[in-house]
C-alpha cells in the first residue's frame, strides 16, 4: 500500500470529532404545519456537539436509534454535507470545508443498501477504471490487474470485471461496493450499516471481510449499525449516539458489561436474546425519542430516564471519564449519575414526564 | 377433524405461466397452528415465508395464486371459499399485521377512524361505540392518550406508534388468528422490545393464536412457542422453539444458528454459509440447500428429501440427519 506509506508519522487518532453540529432551518408552510405544528421552534439539532475520535486500525462501532443523528455525521465525515460548526481533524490536520480530491480520497464510505448505491449502468470494470484513474491511483497500463487485486482483495474473482451490479447478490454487491471504496486506498472506512440489507447467512461473510481489512490493511473503520449482537462480535470501541450527541463510549467488552449511562443499558436490555431466561424484563424503555426540534432542557434523556433526579433535568452533562480507567481506552459517559448507576435499584417508578415526551411526537 | 386452528396441507405457490411449466415459489409446505399457538416462519428473503402467510390471509399478490394444497381454518376449506365469504372471516377471526405501517395505512384518514372500521363493519357497531373500542384497543397496545392520538393522522405518529395502531386495528375485532409480517423489522430494537412485549400480552389476554414471520432467531425465540425453518419455498426443519434452535437437525438450520451473532457469545466465530441461496429460476434438484451443504452427498441432488420426525413434534427433511428415529 503505497499510499499509505507516505502519510507522516502521527501517533495520534487518524480522525478527530471536535464539536460537531449540524442544524437544518425547516421554512416554508408545507414543512412548517406537518412537523412543527404548534411549535415555534424551527431550527432541527440533527448533531448538537458530537466529539468522537477513530483510532488507527480500529473499529469503533457508532450506536443509536434512528434519528439519533448517526447518518448525518458519516456524512458530514466523507465530506457530503458541511458541518454547522465544528471540525474534522484527520491526523491532526483540520479537513478544509470543500474536500480537494486528495482530501477526499482518504476518507471512503460504504452504504447500506447495495441494490441502490452501485450504478446500474456501469459495469464493474468501468465503476472501478473511472476511480482508479481519476484519482492517478494506478498507471493507465496496471488499471486492469489493480482492479482485479480489489476484487480479489473483497472475495470476488477476475470474471465480475464485466458484469453489472444487477448479475450480483446482495452480499457480492457490498462486496461491489467494499472494493470501489478501497480502490482510491482510503485509510478510514465509514460503513453505514453495510449489513443490516443482508440475509443472516451473507451478513457474517461480509463482517468477516470487515475483520480481515481491518487487520491486513490496518484500515480504520467506523462502522455504523443498529444491531448491537453485530456491533458486539465486530468493534473494538463502541460509542452510543442519543438525539445528537455522544453519551457513551468505551472498549466494547467493558461497554457491555458496565454500561455507565441508562441509555445504554436500555439498549442491552433490549436485544432479542437466542439464550432463553436471559432477557432482562426489568428495564424496558418508555416512550420515544423525542423530536430534536425540541430537545429537552437539562440531560436530553431524562424525560425517558428511570433514574433521573431535579439536576438531571437542570444541567446538561457533559461526556468526561467515568469509573477507572483500564487499559488504553477510558469509559466516558454523559450521565450524571454514572457512578451511582449500579447501586440505583432497577425497580421502576413511572416517570412523569414520560407522557410529555411522547407528545412531542405529534403536535 | 381434529383440534387445530389452522392446517396448511401440501401447499404449493406459483405463478402460471402459458405455455410453459408454472414456476413454483412455495412447495409442498404444511403446517398447523393450535388454538393459543404462537408459530414462528423463519428464513431468508426469497424463501417463501412471506408469501405463505399472505396465502393464509388470500392476499397473495397478482400473478401469484396456490396451484394446489389445502389451507384450513377452524375446520374449513379456505382455498375452496368463496371470495366474499373469504373476507368475512378477515377481521373477527383472521387478521394481519404487516412489515411497513407506514404504507398499510390509510395516509389520508384518522387513525382512530381506521381502526374503528372493523368493529362497525364486522360488529355491526354504530360509530360511537366503535370509537369507544378503537381507543380502548390503542390503550391496550400502550399508546399514551389515545382519545388524542386517535384524532391524528399516519404521518403525524412515529413509526412504533404507527406499529402499535396496525396491531390496535388488527386486533379491534379480537381475532383468533394473527398473522404477523415482520412486525418489528423497521423498528429500532428498544421500540421493538416494546411491540413484542405488547404483542405477547395480547396473545396472553385473548389467547389469540399467532404466526409470526421474520428473519431473526432471537425475536423468534423469545416471542414464539413453536416454529418453522423455510428455504427455498420448502420447510426445511419445524419442531418446538426449543427443539429447533436448542437441537438443531437440519444443516441449513445449524448454518443459521453458526452464522448469527449471538449476544450472549460475543468470543463465538460466526461461520458463514457457502454460497447464497438460489434464485427462483434455477433451483437445484433434489435438496436445494445441497450446493451450500458441508454434509452433501450424490444422492441430495437427486430428490427433494422426505420430511422425517427426528424426536417427538420435531422434523427436518435431509437424508443425512432426519434419517436417525425413522
Amino acid at each position: 500500500m503505497t499510499g499509505r506509506a507516505q502519510n507522516p508519522p502521527f501517533t495520534g487518532p487518524v480522525l478527530r470529532v471536535a464539536d460537531i453540529t449540524k442544524r437544518y432551518h425547516l421554512q416554508g408552510p408545507l414543512t412548517a404545519k406537518i412537523s412543527r405544528k404548534g411549535e415555534k421552534n424551527n431550527i432541527l439539532r440533527a448533531l448538537d456537539g458530537v466529539n468522537i475520535e477513530l483510532r488507527r486500525g480500529e473499529i469503533l462501532a457508532l450506536v443509536g436509534e434512528s434519528g439519533s443523528g448517526k447518518s448525518t455525521l458519516a456524512k458530514i465525515l466523507v465530506g457530503g454535507i458541511p458541518a454547522t460548526s465544528g471540525a474534522v481533524r484527520y491526523h491532526g490536520v483540520q479537513m478544509p470545508k470543500r474536500r480537494g480530491r486528495e482530501a477526499s480520497r482518504r476518507i471512503q464510505m460504504v452504504f447500506q443498501d447495495p441494490y441502490s448505491s452501485l450504478n446500474p449502468r456501469i459495469s464493474v470494470g468501468a465503476m472501478l477504471r473511472e476511480l482508479l484513474l481519476l484519482h492517478r491511483i494506478v498507471p493507465r497500463g496496471e488499471v486492469r490487474a489493480e482492479s482485479i487485486r480489489l476484487l480479489n482483495l473483497v472475495g470476488l474473482e477476475a470474471d465480475a470485471l464485466d458484469a453489472f451490479p444487477s448479475q450480483f447478490s446482495g452480499g457480492q454487491r457490498q462486496r461491489l461496493a467494499i472494493a470501489r471504496a478501497l480502490a482510491v486506498r482510503p485509510d478510514i472506512l465509514i460503513a453505514d450499516e453495510p449489513v443490516s440489507a443482508l440475509d443472516v447467512s451473507v451478513q457474517a461473510t461480509i463482517l468477516d471481510l470487515f475483520a480481515r481489512l481491518q487487520l491486513e490493511l490496518g484500515l480504520s473503520i467506523l462502522f455504523i449499525a443498529h444491531n448491537l449482537a453485530v456491533v458486539q462480535h465486530l468493534s473494538q470501541r463502541v460509542a452510543v449516539m442519543y438525539l445528537g450527541r455522544i453519551v457513551e463510549v468505551a472498549d466494547t467488552a467493558e461497554l457491555f458489561s458496565n454500561p455507565r449511562h441508562p441509555y445504554t443499558r436500555a439498549l442491552i436490555d433490549s436485544i432479542p436474546r437466542m439464550t432463553a431466561g436471559s432477557v432482562n424484563e426489568a428495564f424496558v424503555l418508555e416512550g420515544e425519542p423525542p423530536s430534536p426540534f425540541n430537545i429537552p432542557l437539562g440531560c436530553r434523556f431524562n424525560p425517558r430516564c428511570p433514574f433521573a433526579g431535579d439536576a438531571c433535568r437542570i444541567e446538561d452533562p457533559a461526556l468526561v471519564v467515568v469509573g477507572s480507567v483500564t487499559g488504553a481506552s477510558p469509559h466516558e459517559s454523559a450521565c450524571l449519575r454514572a457512578s451511582d448507576l449500579d447501586e440505583l435499584s432497577l425497580a421502576r417508578t413511572p416517570n412523569p414526564a414520560v407522557a410529555g415526551t411522547v407528545r412531542s411526537v405529534i403536535k | 377433524m381434529t383440534d387445530m386452528l389452522l392446517e396448511v396441507e401440501d401447499l404449493v405457490i406459483g405463478m402460471r405461466r402459458a405455455g410453459r411449466p408454472d414456476a413454483v415459489i412455495v412447495d409442498d409446505v404444511s403446517f398447523s397452528v393450535a388454538a393459543h399457538e404462537r408459530f414462528g416462519i423463519v428464513g431468508e428473503s426469497g424463501s417463501g415465508k412471506s408469501l405463505t402467510l399472505r396465502a393464509v390471509a388470500g392476499l397473495l399478490p397478482k400473478g401469484v395464486e396456490v396451484l394446489s394444497g389445502r389451507i384450513a381454518y377452524a375446520g374449513k376449506s379456505l382455498t375452496g371459499m368463496p371470495p366474499q365469504e373469504r373476507r368475512r372471516l378477515m377481521g373477527p377471526e383472521i387478521a394481519m399485521i404487516f412489515q411497513e405501517p407506514m404504507t398499510a395505512l390509510n395516509p389520508v384518514i384518522r387513525v382512530g377512524e381506521q381502526i374503528a372500521e372493523g368493529p362497525r363493519r364486522h360488529l355491526g357497531l354504530s360509530k360511537k361505540a366503535a370509537n369507544t373500542v378503537a381507543i380502548e384497543m390503542m390503550a391496550r397496545t400502550g399508546i399514551p392518550d389515545p382519545e388524542r392520538r386517535a384524532r391524528a393522522y399516519p404521518h403525524e405518529l412515529s413509526g412504533g406508534l404507527r406499529q402499535r395502531i396496525m396491531i390496535a386495528m388488527a386486533v379491534s375485532c379480537n381475532p383468533r388468528l394473527l398473522l404477523c409480517d415482520e412486525p418489528t423489522t423497521a423498528l429500532d430494537v428498544t421500540v421493538q422490545h416494546q411491540v413484542l412485549k405488547v404483542l405477547e400480552g395480547l396473545c396472553a389476554d385473548t389467547g389469540t393464536a399467532l404466526i409470526f414471520v421474520t428473519h431473526d432467531l432471537a425475536v423468534v425465540n423469545q416471542t414464539c412457542t413453536d416454529m418453522a425453518v423455510m428455504y427455498s419455498g420448502h420447510i426445511v426443519e419445524s419442531g418446538t422453539v426449543a427443539d429447533v434452535l436448542g437441537d438443531a437437525r437440519h444443516p441449513y438450520t445449524q448454518g443459521l444458528l453458526g452464522s448469527a451473532p449471538d449476544f450472549d457469545r460475543p468470543e463465538r466465530r460466526l461461520v458463514p454459509i457457502p454460497g447464497f441461496p438460489p434464485s427462483l429460476t434455477s433451483r437445484p434438484a433434489g435438496c436445494p440447500f445441497a450446493p451450500r451443504c458441508a454434509l452433501a452427498v450424490d444422492d441430495c441432488s437427486k430428490a427433494m428429501p422426505t420430511t422425517e420426525l427426528v424426536a417427538p413434534g420435531h422434523t427436518a427433511a435431509c437424508i443425512m440427519t432426519a434419517g436417525v428415529l425413522a
